[in-house]
């Protein structure tokens, strides 16, 4: 019982941080539909920021997360503008090796400032400890990760729901170009997407350090990871991808519990079987 | 390309030699770069080794990618069951002899190559990507499960060919291994310029430009495709099969996600649907890594990813590709 | 003469719309047919209802007395159901002389060969030497497709279903998007399809249906509303109810 239990209490906060890091990487490909491998470049890239932030330049944890989160969307903005645009509407082959170049590249980058060992962001005093929850304690830093995902899902949920911006996102991933003719200005909404996407990223990447470790090859470990959730999820649709989060994080972790020797073995069997039975996701839209 | 330029439907016997010749002087020059390499570098015969059993697997992806338009991001995992296929024989069954490690190289790869396409196959566009990835992953958890085998994460060791023909042993500086690697590629040089140009190759490339007339012609485009996996699939077992007879060790890093994005990289930066671009791409690639990565391997992702980041931006198809074309805009301007 | 192809009763609707009610037709070696009517009759419902894009919801497709109904698009292409594209489906980077070579290596078994090349096998190239000077492309028999004239892919387009040697030719708008100046030739080469093959086409330009169709059948509302000869289809009235006002429309939109 205790084990299903903390089985149960890892797998949706594991589920939580690929949500919060994914949940981006799905709308833009809803809206833009561009396979985008350099989406945990970004989740990597905030979690060096916030690093540094608080390690060199001894930053709250709070404040190290809204520097981050900022500095990514910086950086991000001209790579939209340079890279990104060139690929949209392009061949799968060719966004697959932009984005692998621009991983690449990050990698290389972000070595070559920070260099290459394991970056930690210590969590304020009071994430570290374990919660009494009466019956069981738990780690502190996995109930905030399972509250900043059902955040962000609430966040989302309005935005898109609720909110004229939301409005305009909906329609430009039904029909972009219908869209643009009723007026709807898609290139900005392309951009808000995708700041606002890079900024989720970089978000996660930092709550998630406890349980994603930032290191080097950071952006190429998850490089798939986040590309799976978001295809078995279906792209573009936000319950989709927090199911496909949960599922997959229970998949996973309930593995690696309790047949570790078989690694990821039973998380892709179960990609295979989702994506042959829902070819546009579990909850993607049929075209 | 393959494009077959002739002048007259007429008359294709005056036509016939001419790309005859032309496949020729192509492998004349694979055969003479070989041997220039050989010369050049006799101390590093084991990496221009391992380039050619990488070069296979790179020309495998070319035939599914650059013919049939299947972009999949996890064919190490035909190069991989190769690899195993042909280690395990010699480790637990005996087969030492290298031919038939080969033989069992291509078997093991294409039917990986079965399973493989029966599963990619099933998608499209990104739902296909996923499922090749998956795929990879999944050959790789199960190699590493299966270590009574396969040897797990320490790999499988204790590979030891015989001679080949029981006259040529492998050496310690890799001569043999490196001629049987060049006559392997040569080899599959030559079968795979027949099999693109023959009936099925040219179906194929019907496959890549528009499906649905294939479909409409009454031909079965799964099974084509399939059919062309199996093939790409013993190719890549041969790559593997060399691989493990030049190393004598499989790791499961010929099973992997890295690899397999890795040799997708060299075909795209030499050129896809062109065997000469595979080549090209995989020659150029990996030089360059064993060049740059010893430096410092994160400078050599910094420089990859910017190559690969240019060649998308400026030269999409590739080295051979562009080169060819800029050739063709010379000789237009020439007339 | 026995009926080489019939279509029983056929019915299909999207959701609670029937798009295709109670269609049948019945065709012979030889048949020139022409299936017209206004936009939004169900013509294209139709043609992939018989091609086996879609499933009927009843009724039933029979070829040269065989009951395809459930067969999917390709068996039903090898019993000699043959369909040409409205837009050009080619392969941009291929000959016309590629183009035939295969749809007739494809006919006769061949394309699963991975050794050889149709130079040399004889009989196609004869065949194929055939369909190019038959249409008259010759000339341009070994430009790439992409290099040569819309109206020239239009004439391939049609050798290209020619060289499947169908029972049952369905031509959809095979002279639609090509410059008046080259009509007379597609004409010319829809005069010159074998004569026991049964041909429908589906049609918006009325003169070409006029010289090419000896019946035609008017599809509105997805039901048949006429069937008979080119000189009755304009007097009748219901043809003309549901024609008026938007004849018109149709041409300029054609």
């Amino acid at each position: 019982m205790q084990t299903v239990f903390s089985v149960g209490i890892d797998a949706l906060a594991y589920g939580m941080v690929l949500f919060v890091i994914s949940i981006g990487l799905s709308v833009t490909m809803g809206l833009m539909r561009v396979v985008n491998l350099a989406h945990g470049a970004f989740a990597m890239i905030g979690g060096y920021i916030a690093s540094y932030a608080t390690q060199t330049l001894g930053f709250g944890y709070g404040v190290a997360i809204l520097v981050a989160v900022v500095g990514t969307i910086i950086i991000a903005i001209p790579v939209e503008r340079f890279l990104y645009r060139r690929i949209y509407g392009a061949p799968e082959l060719t966004q697959v090796l932009m984005t692998i170049g621009i991983t690449f590249c990050v990698i290389g980058i972000a070595n070559y400032v920070f260099g290459p060992t394991l970056k930690t962001i210590p969590l304020p005093e009071a994430l570290r400890g374990p919660v009494d929850l009466g019956f069981r304690s738990i780690a502190a830093h996995k109930l905030f990760a399972i509250a900043c995902g059902v955040a962000v899902a609430g966040a989302l949920w309005f935005l898109i729901e609720k909110t004229s911006f939301g409005v305009k996102l909906r329609a430009s991933v039904d029909n972009a170009a219908m869209a643009a003719s009723l007026g709807v200005r898609t290139k900005i909404v392309y951009a808000v997407s995708f700041a606002v996407a890079v900024g989720l990223a970089a978000f996660g990447g930092i709550v998630g350090a406890e349980l994603l470790p930032i290191e080097p090859y950071y952006a190429l470990r998850y490089m798939v990871t986040f590309l799976v959730v978001v295809s078995v999820g279906g792209a573009g649709s936000i319950p989709g991808a927090l199911l496909a989060c949960l599922l997959l994080g229970a998949i996973d972790t309930s593995g690696r519990y309790l047949l570790p020797e078989y690694g990821e073995f039973f998380f892709y069997l179960a990609v295979i079987a989702i994506v042959c039975v829902f070819p546009r996701g579990l909850l993607g839209r049929s075209k | 390309m393959a494009a077959i330029e002739n002048t007259s439907a007429a008359k294709p016997a005056a036509t016939r030699p001419n790309w005859l010749v032309r496949d020729l002087v192509g492998l004349a020059v694979i055969l003479a770069v070989a041997a220039i390499g050989y010369f050049l570098f006799p101390n590093n015969l084991a990496l221009l080794t391992r380039i050619l059993g990488v070069a296979l697997l790179v020309l495998s992806i070319d035939l599914v990618t650059g013919f049939c338009g299947v972009a999949t991001l996890g064919h190490a995992a035909l190069f991989g069951a190769g690899a195993y296929a042909s280690g395990i024989a010699a480790v637990h069954f005996g087969i030492t002899d290298p031919l038939l490690m080969v033989v069992v190289g291509a078997i093991g790869g294409a039917l990986a190559g079965i399973v493989s396409g029966a599963v990619i196959l099933r998608g499209h566009g990104l739902a296909q990507l996923v499922l090749s990835i998956a795929v990879v992953h999944l050959f790789h958890e199960a190699a590493n499960k299966a270590s009574a085998y396969t040897g797990g994460s320490d790999g499988l060791s204790g590979i030891s060919p015989d001679p080949i023909f029981g006259m040529f042993a492998f050496d310690l500086w890799g001569r043999t291994a490196y001629g049987f690697a060049v006559a392997l590629v040569a080899i599959a040089f030559v079968v795979l310029r027949l099999i693109t140009r023959s009936p099925f190759g040219m179906l194929c490339r019907g496959i890549k430009e528009d499906p649905i007339r294939i479909r409409a012609m009454g031909a079965s485009v799964q099974g084509t495709l399939l059919k062309m996996y199996v093939i790409s699939g013993a190719v890549a077992g041969v790559g593997g099969a060399l691989n493990a007879i030049s190393t004598q060790v499989v790791g499961l890093d010929s099973l992997s996600f890295t690899l397999s994005a890795e040799a997708l990289v060299m075909l795209v930066l030499g050129g896809t649907g062109s065997l000469y671009g595979a080549l090209i791409g995989t020659v150029s690639f990996m030089w360059f890594e064993d060049f740059v990565s010893a430096a410092n391997p994160f400078h050599w992702l910094t420089i990859v990813g910017a190559l690969l980041i240019a060649v998308v931006l400026f030269a999409p198809r590739g080295l051979y590709g562009s080169a060819q074309t800029l050739l063709d805009r010379f000789r237009g301007d020439g007339k | 003469m026995s009926a080489v192809f019939q279509v029983e009763n056929l019915k299909k609707s999207f959701g609670g719309l029937a798009v295709t009610q109670d269609v049948s037709i019945t065709m012979n070696p030889g048949d020139r047919v022409a299936l017209i009517g206004p936009n939004g009759a169900g013509k294209t419902t139709f043609v992939n209802l018989v091609t086996g894009h879609l499933e009927p919801d009843s009724g039933k497709v029979m070829l040269g007395g065989n009951d395809v109904t459930s067969l999917g698009p390709t068996p039903r292409v090898r019993q000699g159901l043959v369909r040409s594209f409205q837009v050009t489906r080619l392969f941009p980077d291929m000959t016309p002389e590629e183009h035939l070579a295969l749809a007739v290596m494809q006919r006769t078994g061949r394309t699963g060969r991975i050794f050889g090349h149709y130079h040399s096998m004889p009989d196609v190239m004869a065949e194929v030497a055939e369909l190019l000077r038959t249409l008259g492309l010759d000339h341009i028999a070994t430009r790439k497709v992409s290099e040569i004239a819309y109206g020239q892919q239009r004439l391939l387009e049609i050798a290209l279903a020619l060289a499947l040697k169908p029972k049952v030719l369905l031509l959809d708008e095979p002279a639609a998007g090509v410059p008046q100046s080259d009509t007379p030739r597609i004409e010319a080469a829809l005069a010159g399809l074998p004569s026991d093959l049964a041909v429908l086409m589906i049609e918006h330009d009325m003169d070409l249906v006029f010289r090419f169709a000896k019946r035609v059948i008017v599809l509105a509302a997805g039901a048949i509303i006429f069937d008979g000869s080119p000189e009755d289809v304009t007097k009748d009235a219901r043809v003309r109810e549901a024609y008026l006002g938007s004849y018109a429309n149709d041409r300029s939109a054609a």
